[in-house]
């Protein structure tokens, strides 16, 4: 069995207010694979995050995740798999400190307190994190809150990661640390993200997504060297992949990923 | 709205002074929980009119205030917050119980005035406790001492939510009226009807945060009871500060302390004066 695989299958979903922000998506995640999500706001990129560990259930269509359906029953299992940073670190950090917002996950597993805490010290100091063990994650910056949030999953050691937005509001170098962080992973990564250079650089293949719809679902490099596309989808080239404005000169293939 | 932020920002200082590490500080949380419960006690259900045996009472908050090397001058603000609730709660009882029970000089004292100062006494007296207990054992050291003191973990993990919820609404509050600051130029904007269409607003958006962070909660697992690990130990001295605070409240409580000193001083000038 793979555990890592994630099947979506025609999944559509509208919002109690009537707004229809999935309509019909599939797509296929293989074990260790790293994929994109991306399109302009309201695109319907969280909302299919939201389904990938049964936050929302599907309103038609189905999800599986490691050959498990996403149901009611199986939801322990599937969160257990699956691990989730939100768009907004705000909406994830909810307990009196850091470290036992970290340790939150990881006690509700089950584990023994020394556990707990190696996980928690393991975690923190992978995203850089360490010195804010003690403090409430409410008085944090956002980009430490964001990189907290990323914590708070990692100690978790899911098989399959799901990601809103992790690089927004983070500085150059907490970037660069999150962009090697993910790239050490051979977990399943879904990716929804703006930072459409992150995608080039991570993901080997980009899903774009309008309207609550799938527009393209390839490899990223082909899916940035289409502009209509791009157009298509409300995005723009991501900037390593753009000529240079002074010289001219055609972009290396930098922009293409590494896996 | 300063109120509001003025309030959490005391929260937020009161939870960075139990970071401190002194002997208080250290003293287990089930052992302050008990001593500030058996305080309580001792303090609401002393008699209506005994001023005078509350005031030996002072001296717990006192003690572990100074020895927790709390702000005094911040407890005192906190304490005057508070205080015009304790006055509302009292403010009746002057109009309705007019006797007269004592002389002060030549100015009557109605049992009234007595009953007012206890309750206002008491009120400072509590919440003083609780603030010392917060401060010495953090918000989440006394929710983990109350469910390991086998209160029904519900409550227990409906207060630490609340708490986290109080900081929340006051983050909403406090982006919500700065947005509006930022646009309304001055006085335009300012009218009732902006601030009623507003706290809908607020009680929309706190709702659907909170919904946000009870799916972050279900993602990571969360059943229905938080769990904390962090290690207690109950050791002899925890044993000694409970039982030895607790028999102090105890004597408090059974003999009104000052009048006892008062008669006794009194008697031993009588014999004097008697002597002589
Ligand atoms: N709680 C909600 N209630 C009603 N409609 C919603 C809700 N959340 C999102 N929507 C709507 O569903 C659609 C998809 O939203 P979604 O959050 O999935 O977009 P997104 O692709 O993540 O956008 P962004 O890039 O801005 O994060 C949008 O039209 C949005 O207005
Ligand atoms: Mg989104």
């Amino acid at each position: 069995m793979n555990r890592h695989a994630i099947a979506v299958r025609d999944l559509s979903f509208a919002y109690p207010d009537g707004t229809l922000a999935l309509d019909g998506v599939s797509f296929d995640a293989v074990h260790g694979e790293s994929v994109a999500v991306v399109g302009a706001n309201g695109a319907g990129k969280s909302t299919l995050l939201l389904h990938l560990n049964g936050l929302l259930t599907p309103q038609r269509g189905s999800v599986d995740v490691g050959g498990t359906p996403v149901a009611r029953d199986t939801l322990p299992e599937i969160r257990r798999t699956v691990g989730m940073v939100f768009q907004d670190p705000d909406d994830q950090l909810f307990m009196p400190t850091v470290a036992e917002d970290v340790g939150f996950g990881p006690l509700n597993l089950g584990l023994p307190p020394e556990a707990v805490a190696a996980r928690v010290a393991s975690a923190l100091q992978r995203v850089g994190a360490e010195h804010l063990a003690e403090r409430p994650p409410y008085r944090l910056s956002g980009g430490e809150k964001r990189a907290v949030a990323i914590a708070t999953v990692l100690a978790m050691e899911p098989d399959v990661l799901v990601m809103d937005e992790p690089s927004s509001g983070l500085d150059p170098r907490a970037r660069r640390r999150l962009l090697g962080l993910l790239k050490g992973f051979d977990q399943t990564r879904v990716i929804a993200t703006h930072d459409l250079d992150l995608a080039a650089e991570l993901c080997t293949r980009t899903i774009v997504m309008a309207g609550g719809r799938v527009l393209a679902d390839r490899p990223t490099a082909d899916v940035f060297a289409d502009d209509a596309l791009l157009e298509a989808g409300g995005l723009e080239r991501p900037l390593g992949m753009r000529s240079c404005p002074v010289c001219g000169t055609e972009p290396a293939r930098s922009g293409t990923p590494q896996k | 709205m300063s109120t509001i932020a003025a309030g959490l920002s005391a929260l937020d200082r009161l939870d960075r002074l139990a970071r401190l590490d002194t002997a208080v500080h250290r003293v287990d949380p089930r052992a302050k929980v008990i001593t500030t419960a058996v305080f309580v006690v001792c303090v609401v259900s002393t008699g209506k009119y005994d001023l005078l045996g509350l005031l030996p009472f002072a001296v717990f908050p006192v003690v572990l205030a100074a020895e927790g090397d709390l702000p005094l001058g911040f407890l005192g603000r906190l304490l005057l917050m508070a205080s015009p609730f304790a006055l509302v709660m009292a403010a009746f009882n002057p109009l309705f119980d007019r006797e007269v029970v004592a002389w002060l000089g030549s100015v009557p004292v109605t049992g009234g005035w007595i009953s007012f100062a206890s309750i206002v006494l008491r009120f400072l007296l509590t919440v003083a406790a609780a603030l010392v207990l917060t401060a010495t054992t953090s918000f989440a050291g006394v929710c983990l001492a109350l469910e390991k003191l086998r209160v029904p973990e519900p409550l227990v993990t409906q207060l630490l939510l609340l708490y986290r919820y109080v900081f929340v609404l006051g983050d909403e509050t406090r982006r919500m009226a700065q947005a509006r600051r930022l646009r309304s130029f001055g006085r335009r904007g300012r009218d009732w009807r902006v601030y009623g269409q507003m706290l809908g607003h607020l009680l929309l958006r706190t709702f659907a945060r909170a919904q946000r962070i009870y799916l972050a909660m279900k993602a990571r697992g969360f059943d229905g009871s938080v769990r904390v690990a962090r290690p207690l130990h109950f050791g002899p001295g925890d044993l000694v500060f409970t039982l030895g605070w607790s028999a102090l409240f105890a004597l408090f409580r059974t003999v009104n302390v000052p009048l006892a000193l008062g008669r006794l001083v009194a008697g031993v000038l009588g014999i004097a004066a008697g002597t002589g």
